[in-house]
């Protein structure tokens, strides 16, 4: 697999303006004979298939919700990052270009996020321009709050819900161009292939979800905006929807997969209540602005928590990383988390839990100030815990939430298949081994609107025209291939139903590949997941046809993925030995904390596809850092 | 706990000419339920049991499971969301009904919105409004920078107030009118408050009105059901503003023989 990154020469400063000058360009008349199918309708998405539109591409975008609306963007609750400098607290381009490289301990590549870094401001005035409602101040200027990994006040945000207000101002320049005909939206469409002719990606197999037919789309370029796979651990914060077979089926066409052992444990989510448990519910990291975290000094501690004084609480963020406190980064906040609650004075009823208390907060600025900036927040809370935050402190515990690896592309979002684009979360770019907060959104709408919009013109000015009208024998194999799969998983009549199979393979991963990791349990992960896997195929029940909306059927294709991908971010988590981000491998370690191997992994693994029941090939790409210098990441 | 439900199981997709197919409500036993499940957790739960004694499960549309992204909406004893306020059925936990009730699970009911199976309807009538027009014109590009436009903290909050809404129908299921109002008024509303929203004004306000009756949502009842089942809150002042700004619209608009002729998009 030959990976060229197509970094542009040049000081870090000038590269994305180089690449914009360099890149070939087609001429408005051309555009529309050009047809581009994007998959996905969340930040990444939705922007890039609105800004392709208008500049005159025939665009067809797919969901497989029932509105492009709903994808999963829409519950990022914090904020979105951008260095206007608004506050005048020494905030910079360049500052949070360093914050991000080394948030994500040196494992991302520099010009990549010095670009994401330099569009941050641009989507902030995008989002303003289309009527998203930011939080303001008195003055009728913008508010800001500050997020972990940083020292400067420069996260934008809309109450706890800015994922949902910049995903309805995407979805709204989506709506304006199906309304004119430019964009032709095709929700509770589910993709789950891609064709591939003469090397170059050139359309998909979907699945329409209400008639079950398989169908093909040509087009000249794809885009997958497909988000992310932290569902492999059944239980996270993803929505439930939220699969990786888009990703895993553009891999085993050819595209590397990078990094995918990189996944971000999130230090504040509202912990398991029991078996029955569905999914796990955030709670922002913004609450760490205002919230304290902390367990008792004593094991087994039975008193309530506002009976415990002070002498006797542990507020071990603000103990051991003094200089960032609260606000240290999610990797290094979620395993200090789990550190507390190993040493026995987690709390709860499971012990799997510690405290993040507003009393402090409350008694400073009143209640009414706490309700303003988290009053939906600790609403959630409340209905799901039927506990009063006001009046106690929330219990808290890390879960999955994002992963940082995804498929690898080029600095122009192009995937190892030509024509082949990847952005948001579904790709690997900007993140490195860990996210700080209010990047995600950032990173989806910088590719979506400012990058993939330019970098395709660059390919698709190479390339024939078709509009989509392409004959060839592979869009018949590949929907035959297809429709063969859907119709083998409907054939076992096992036992099992497939939920059954979800859990099972969740646990493996959240006990062998989730936050320390091993290299004795991850080959026995990778064992079991290959005995989960086959059992899988042989007892799976699904019901129903394969002609009608069929919930448990949609469902069973995503985790056979899993069940394949699974083994292989295991393999990935294995091969890497060395400790970075939220990759904590126990071998690998100093007090506590991360230790990275630069002279050995200072690269990105990116998986290559060998075939069937072969093991995959790891190529790298090495990463270099002439920008930021290589240093032990420390909060303290 | 135990309960007892009565779940509307309808396999072939609402016509206009057939609306309930062959649709019926069916009942279910589920114990062991425990009352820290979400409503829809419970639902899981009788899944999985319909799928091992071989009976297909329930079909019900679902995602974010916290309350935002508007997919879930069941009716519950005949109110969308079910029993409590301001809550999504995701977000509804069994502690909210006593152990042995009885209760009763429908889709949400209006002509716009045909049942495709069980619970699952078609809502797509919504984003055919909003394509209509809740959106501002501009194109993805370099707008001025974000502090060149003031929005007021009250303006902002309003705006907010009204963009909070998770396009789930609820309103619509629970006015006997089958009135899209709320839905519609609250995208009005969004942009009326903001200086961004001002240049689009009266053609906004026209195009979601006429989109909005050609759907085939009714008109509203002054009854305010529609706020009192939102999982958002939204007030029915929203309504109060489309209605004002429509009828502003109407007046300010221009004879027709002057209407210039193409380009309104």
């Amino acid at each position: 697999m030959k990976l060229d990154a197509r970094i542009p020469d040049g000081p870090i400063e000038g590269k994305w303006e180089k690449r914009r000058f360099d890149l070939k360009l087609v001429n408005p008349a051309n555009k529309r004979k050009y047809k581009v199918l994007v998959v996905g309708s969340g930040l990444a998405g939705a922007s890039a298939a609105a800004s392709m539109a208008e500049l005159g591409y025939q665009v067809e975008c797919f969901c497989f919700q029932d509105s492009p609306r709903r994808a999963h963007s829409i519950a990022a609750q914090g904020g979105i990052n951008a260095a206007k400098n608004y506050r005048n607290d020494g905030d910079s381009v360049w500052r949070l270009f360093y914050d991000t490289v080394k948030g994500g301990d040196f494992r991302a590549r520099e010009a990549n996020v010095y670009r994401l870094a330099q569009l941050s401001v641009n989507i902030i005035d995008q989002a303003v321009a289309q009527g998203v409602p930011f939080a303001r101040e008195y003055s009728g200027l913008l508010d800001n709050r500050s997020f972990g990994g940083a020292q400067v006040s420069r996260t934008f945000y809309a109450r706890g819900q800015t994922g949902q207000q910049l995903l309805l101002g995407a979805y709204s320049a989506l709506s304006r161009q199906i309304g004119l005909g430019t964009v032709k939206m095709f929700p509770r469409t589910e993709m789950l292939d891609v064709v591939v002719i003469d090397g170059h990606a050139k359309g998909i197999v979907v699945r329409d979800l209400l008639t079950g037919e398989i169908r093909t789309h040509k087009g000249d370029a794809v885009v997958l905006a497909t988000g992310g796979y932290g569902n492999v651990f059944y239980l996270s914060t993803n929505a439930k929807g939220c699969n990786v077979t888009a990703t895993w089926r553009a891999y085993k066409r050819g595209a590397g997969f990078a990094n995918p052992c990189y996944t971000q444990i999130h230090p504040t989510c509202i912990p398991v209540s029991g078996d029955h448990q569905s999914k796990l519910t955030l709670m922002s990291e913004s609450l760490r602005n205002d919230g304290r975290v902390w367990v008792p000094l004593k094991k087994g501690e039975k008193r309530k928590p506002i009976d415990i004084p002070d002498s006797e609480r542990d507020y071990y963020l603000e103990r051991k990383y003094p200089s960032f406190g609260n606000l240290a980064p999610r990797d290094i906040a979620s395993r200090a988390a789990m550190q507390v609650c190993d040493e026995g004075r987690g709390i709860g009823d499971t012990g799997l839990g510690v405290y993040l208390d507003f009393r402090d907060s409350i008694a400073r600025l009143g209640k009414d100030a706490i309700a303003a900036r988290y009053g939906n927040l600790f609403h959630m809370y409340a209905r799901i815990t039927a506990e009063d935050p006001y009046s106690q402190p929330m219990r808290i515990f890390p879960a999955v939430h994002y992963t940082m690896g995804g498929l690898w592309v080029d600095y122009d979002l192009q995937s190892t298949i030509p024509g082949l684009f990847v952005c948001g979360e579904a790709n690997f770019s900007d993140h490195g081994s860990n996210r700080l907060g209010a990047s995600a959104l950032m990173q989806g709408l910088a590719d979506g609107y400012f990058v993939l919009p330019y970098t395709i013109g660059g390919y698709l000015a190479g390339q024939k025209a078709t509009a989509g009208i392409i004959e060839h024998p592979e869009f018949a194999r590949v929907a035959a291939e297809v429709t063969a799969m859907t119709k083998k998983l409907l054939d076992i009549k096992g036992t099992r139903p497939v939920d059954d199979f979800h859990k099972a393979l969740g646990k493996i991963m959240w006990s062998k590949c989730g936050m320390a990791r091993t290299e004795a349990g991850l080959k026995d992960a990778i064992q079991q997941i290959t005995k989960l896997r086959a059992e899988f195929w042989r007892d799976v029940k699904v019901l129903g046809s394969e002609s009608t909306l069929n919930q448990s059927l949609e469902k069973a294709g995503r985790v056979a993925d899993f069940l394949e991908f699974g083994e292989l971010m295991c393999r990935d988590a294995l091969e890497r030995r060395e400790s970075c981000g939220g990759h904590f491998r126990e071998e690998w370690q100093e007090l506590g904390e991360a230790k990275r191997d630069d002279e050995n992994f200072r690269h990105s693994a990116v998986w290559e596809y060998a075939g069937p029941d072969k093991t995959p090939i790891r190529n790298t790409e090495q990463l270099e850092f002439e920008n930021v210098h290589l240093a032990v990441r420390s909060y303290k | 706990m135990k309960v007892k439900l009565h779940i509307w199981r309808q396999s072939k997709a609402s016509t206009a000419q057939n609306f309930a197919q062959d649709g019926k409500m069916v009942v279910y036993e589920l114990d062991n339920v425990s009352k820290d499940m979400s409503f829809l957790e419970m639902l899981d739960f009788l899944n999985d049991k319909l799928t091992r004694e071989g009976e297909l499960p329930v079909a019900f549309d679902h995602d974010c499971r916290e309350g935002v992204c508007g997919s879930c909406g069941i009716v519950i004893d005949g109110i969308p969301h079910g029993p409590q306020r301001g809550t999504t059925t995701c977000q509804l936990h069994m502690r909210s009904f006593k152990d042995g009730a009885e209760i009763y699970l429908e889709p949400m009911r209006a002509k716009a919105f045909p049942v495709l199976k069980d619970l699952v309807v078609n809502r797509s009538a919504f984003d055919r409004v909003v394509q209509a027009g809740a959106f501002i014109s501009v194109s993805t590009g370099a707008p001025k920078d974000a502090n060149a436009i003031l929005v007021a903290k009250d303006a902002a909050e309003k705006a907010f107030d009204a963009a909070t809404c998770i396009g789930c129908g609820a309103c619509v299921a629970a006015c006997k009118n089958a009135s899209a109002m709320l839905f519609v008024g609250a995208k009005v509303s969004h942009f009326l408050h903001l200086p961004q929203g001002q240049p689009e004004r009266d053609r906004r306000a026209r195009n979601l009105v006429t989109a909005m009756d050609k759907e085939g949502f009714g008109n509203c009842t002054n009854q305010n059901e529609c706020e009192a089942v939102c999982p958002k809150e939204i007030s029915v002042r929203v309504i109060a503003e489309m209605n004002r700004e429509f009828v502003r619209a109407k007046l300010r608009e221009e004879p027709p023989s002057h209407k210039r002729v193409g380009g309104d998009g």
